[in-house]
């Protein structure tokens, strides 16, 4: 009796779970609090705050992996609907924080409406291109740009450069996963190289200085510059093989600033060395991977797109924190998925990855 | 429903197409994905394996830093372990002036949390003058611990100041010692330019302060000590974690003197107020027993950087405390010139000690007449009674038959004219008069007239009281001369081994025991029944003595000197020479008491006090300083 129950339990519990998917993100969920543990200076208190967001993360996956992709459909539009209103309310009469006006306050509790946007913005794309599947026009991609682009303007003028990236490039990636013309993207190649000087100008001072200093740290070696050169150096000085645990001299002498966060990955790399860094990439491939096979399985339209674009901004993550940290990339405030501390963008992640479950596990359920 | 099933139909078929679509589209990404993980890779090898080697120097540069040592400065002792300089550490107030806006408010912020006197503020603004504005400068020094606690809870408004712990260098004789032990203070830019002319640098990093005057100049070198060398990590914001090599310091040796500071301290009273010098020295080694130059000052004024106010106020005076009398004060002898003088007459064939002269109490040299202290004269005078009276017609007859070139010679053998090489800088030559230096000095030539002044210790000689002691010393000797030296032993400060200062015999000069035996028996009648003769009453040892006086400004022929008609700076200095006890010489001296008038009463009372406590010990020369004191 007691076993029929627990194995009813068991299936229920696993029935949504997309079994790779989940062995990946545990994984890196487990290398993230080893390194988490040496970013804090060997101390508990963050590793055990991680323990329960990752908690918290898990829970919402296996939600998110037993809703159905129709339902998620309906939500899509009121979503963005609600997202967008937020945002708008943000713009007039958001809380300054370091100087970006990104929160919310709703009387409980400050909310992030961009955070909401990240997995919204996807959605309503995907439900959009799926209501016109079949007859899909110029006109509806010109449509969906602009579905895409005014989240993504509203965030970047917050300003919050990093997440304004994110939901650009997920959005490009329903665009283009839909089936944009190669002509168009041609020609809006063209477009973005002719008009980057107008872009330039629209950039604020430090969102400048950002790119200048990728361009050559060196020029403002205390400033802007210092997170770049140190986690160069981090990551350089670790080697084939890292420094080893806990053995980080740049991690532990306080040089590698934000190191728990979006810097975590400097810590990585400086105490496991380059050897650790390609069994991060792999993992982080075997999730996106994984993520386009899904895509490529998917039933529908809908469920297609939005798992291409869930995948490729998982992969975005990843390369935009690796780049930024090993000095290819200007620095945006984008984490390292998964590893990085901090519960928002873990929970917002394995969101993601929990339709990316749903996708798989309810594919033959749906009928075209 | 044709049209329907055709559209449917054209679903069924786009939507297959989509999907193939979408797949190549899936496909694209799938290799973007693994060209732009591939760049990262690209970039970790680069990172990682082609640059790792600068990288890793780049992170060890980051966490190590290389730390100077600074070497705990030697100390310096009396003979007896008593310490005259030595090392304390204590708390500064610094302020980096280039960490700072304005340097002025922020001293006025600091002042209402540790007491900050005019006195700070002037000394500051001068050290600002002198350093650059990267150099961390003391405001304050000697701060209290409630003092630290109160700044160090508001120190984050206070950003380009901070508390440091230094060494400080304590003279806790004060005065007593001053011109002996000098002083050290922040090394200037010229001594700066010498370090580095000397590739002494690197030895000073972390050193603020070298020495500037005295054994802590010319010792400097082994005072100081070697720096040491400490790796230790630091983390971002400076901090040191832990030390990772240390090449220890080598602390600086440590000076043990010759001088007695019972015997210093007992002549500095014997002085009284009185301005003057007085050098003991030990005649079979040139050991340094006293050196005393009156006034003296406060050495530890200069060690934290002297404020502007008390330097005018040392260098204005016109007691002139900052003088080296004993090193750098030139004077004429007076008549303790005579035995030396009676030396050379002997040793040149001049004179035997029964040859005299029926003293008149003048000497005519052309139409000028030349006289002596007594009127009427001192009858018959051989050489012995011309030392203990002191009959000054008795040199007059010799300079004639002597001759300049002769005595100048003689004199200059004995040391008079030249640096005696002592242990301390400043030392003065003085002024051996000679027929060279007369053309030299003012382009005439020397006159026979001259020469008689010089045989009686006035004239152009100038000679320091070191050089008069060395004199006496080397007479006492009997003919070797050793370089006078202050320090005794020099104590390696970790074994605690003690190296002694060889006495190093400048020259013999060879002179015959007899002649030598005939000033000796002269100068020991000086003090029984000569002009020093009441000083020496009842003292339990023999000592021979020379009393002098040399005037200050030109008696004009036919005046007399009357002390009391004299401005008090313009009085004759009061000299006295002398060494005990007669039949092996343990010490031999020299002082002058500055316008005291006659030397036996100004002078030989002090030689006297002197060799009573070198000899009978410290209670006998103790009970005599108390009694010197009260008189």
């Amino acid at each position: 009796m007691i076993a029929y129950y627990a194995r009813r339990m068991a299936r229920l519990l696993t029935a949504r779970i997309d079994g790779p998917l989940l062995g990946a993100v545990l994984l890196l969920m487990g290398a993230g609090l080893v390194v988490l543990y040496s970013a804090s200076n060997a101390g508990w208190t963050r590793v055990s705050g991680q323990m329960v967001n990752m908690l918290v993360a898990l829970t919402v996956m296996w939600m998110m992996a037993n809703v159905p992709p129709h339902f998620l459909m309906r939500l899509a539009l009121p979503m963005f609907i609600v997202g967008l209103l937020l945002l708008v309310g943000v713009a007039v009469k958001g809380e300054v924080i370091n100087g970006a006006r990104r929160w919310l306050n709703v009387g409980i509790t400050r909310i992030q409406p961009s955070e909401l946007m990240k997995i919204a913005t996807p959605l309503m794309l995907a439900w959009y291109f799926h209501r016109y599947e079949g007859t899909l026009r110029a006109r509806n991609f010109l449509v969906g740009a602009i579905l895409m682009l005014v989240p993504v303007v509203l965030i970047a003028r917050q300003p919050d450069l990093g997440t304004a990236v994110l939901i650009l490039a997920s959005g490009c990636y329903v665009l283009f996963l839909a089936g944009l013309s190669w002509k168009i993207i041609a020609g809006l190649g063209v477009i973005a190289i002719a008009g980057a000087p107008a872009a330039w100008s629209m950039l604020h001072g430090y969102q400048r200085q950002r790119i200048l200093t990728l361009l050559d740290p060196s020029q403002d070696p205390l400033g802007a510059g210092y997170h770049t050169i140190q986690s160069t150096i981090a990551v350089g000085s670790g080697g084939l093989a890292g420094k080893g645990w806990l053995q980080g001299t740049q991690t532990h002498l306080d040089f590698i600033p934000e190191r728990t966060t979006d810097f975590i990955f400097a810590v990585f790399s400086e105490e496991f060395g380059l050897l650790g860094n390609v069994v991060l990439l792999g993992l982080f491939l075997l999730v996106i991977l994984r993520g386009l096979v899904i895509a490529a399985n998917a039933p529908t339209l809908f469920t297609r797109l939005l798992a291409g674009s869930i995948s490729l901004t998982f992969f975005t993550y990843a390369f935009v924190n690796m780049g930024m940290v090993s000095g290819i990339l200007p620095v945006v405030g984008v984490p390292l998925p998964i590893i990085s501390y901090g519960g928002t963008a873990l929970v917002s992640l394995c969101l993601g990855l929990g339709i990316l479950m749903s996708i798989q596990t309810h594919r033959k359920l749906v009928h075209t | 429903m044709p049209r329907m099933l055709f559209s449917s139909g054209i679903e069924f078929r786009d939507s297959q197409r989509e999907q193939h679509q979408f797949k190549g589209r899936l496909a694209v990404m799938a290799v973007f994905v693994l060209l732009m993980f591939s760049v990262l890779l690209g970039r970790f090898v680069y990172l990682q394996m082609t640059q790792h080697e600068h990288y890793h120097t780049l992170a060890e540069a980051n966490r190590i830093s290389i730390l100077p040592a600074t070497p705990g400065r030697g100390l310096i002792t009396d003979r007896n372990g008593l310490e005259l300089a030595y090392n304390y550490t204590g708390h500064t107030l610094e302020i980096t002036p280039a960490k700072v806006g304005d340097v002025n408010a922020v001293i006025d912020r600091l002042g209402e949390i540790v007491e900050i006197s005019p006195r700070d503020r002037r000394r500051f603004r001068k050290l600002l003058d002198e350093s650059k504005s990267f150099e961390s400068l003391p405001i304050r020094a000697r701060l209290s611990d409630e003092e630290i606690a109160r700044f160090a809870a508001r120190r984050y408004r206070f950003p380009g100041v901070e508390i440091k712990a230094r060494l400080f260098r304590l003279y806790p004789q004060g005065d007593l010692f001053s011109h002996v032990i000098g002083y050290i203070g922040r090394i200037n830019q010229r001594e700066l330019e010498r370090l580095e002319e000397n590739d002494e640098l690197p030895n000073y990093r972390g050193t603020d302060y070298i020495g500037k005057m005295g054994l802590e100049q010319s010792y400097e070198r082994l005072l100081h000590g070697t720096t040491g060398v400490e790796q230790v990590e630091i983390d971002s914001a400076g901090r040191a974690v832990r030390t990772l090599s240390r090449v220890p310091p080598v602390s600086g040796a440590n000076l043990v003197l010759k001088i007695d500071a019972g015997l210093q301290a007992l002549v500095f009273k014997a002085f009284g107020n009185r301005r003057g010098a007085l050098v003991a020295l030990d005649p079979e080694t040139g050991g340094v027993l006293a050196f005393v130059s009156k006034p003296g000052f406060d050495p530890n004024l200069f060690v934290d950087g002297i404020d502007p106010q008390s330097w005018n106020e040392l260098r204005n005076s016109p007691d002139r405390p900052m003088l080296n009398r004993a090193l750098a004060g030139t004077y004429p002898p007076g008549s303790t010139f005579k035995p030396f003088m009676a030396l050379a007459a002997l040793t040149y064939g001049k004179r035997t000690p029964q040859q005299g002269i029926a003293d008149p109490g003048y000497f005519w040299m052309g139409n000028h007449q030349f006289r002596d202290d007594v009127v009427g004269g001192h009858g018959w005078v051989d050489m012995h009674k011309s030392i203990v009276v002191s009959c000054d017609t008795y040199y007059y007859v010799l300079a004639n038959d002597l001759g300049i070139d002769a005595i100048a010679r003689f004199m200059s053998q004995l040391g008079f004219g030249s640096r005696s090489g002592i242990d301390l800088s400043g030392e003065a030559t003085g002024t051996l008069p000679s027929r060279e230096w007369k053309k030299k000095r003012f382009k005439r030539d020397w006159f026979a007239g001259e020469t008689v002044s010089v045989a009686i210790g006035q004239g152009y000689n100038a000679y320091t009281p070191l050089q008069l002691a060395s004199a006496m010393a080397t007479v006492a000797n009997d003919g070797i001369m050793f370089r006078p030296h202050v320090v005794d032993y020099i104590e390696d400060a970790r074994t605690k081994i003690r190296t002694p200062v060889e006495p190093r015999p400048l020259r013999n000069l060879e002179w015959k025991p007899e002649h030598v035996a005939v000033i000796k028996r002269a100068m020991v009648g000086v003090n029984l029944q000569g002009t020093s003769a009441t000083a020496f009453v009842g003292a339990g040892y023999s000592s021979g003595g020379k009393t002098g006086t040399s005037q200050v400004i030109g008696i004009k022929q036919g005046e007399k000197y009357i002390e009391s008609r004299v401005a008090e700076r313009h009085r004759d200095h009061a000299l006295f020479i002398a060494y005990a006890p007669a039949d092996k010489p343990k010490i031999a001296l020299a002082l002058i008491v500055e316008n005291a008038g006659f030397g036996a009463k100004a002078a030989a009372p002090i030689a006297r006090q002197v060799l009573d406590y070198y000899l009978l010990g410290k209670e006998a020369g103790a009970s005599e300083a108390a009694r010197g004191a009260q008189q």
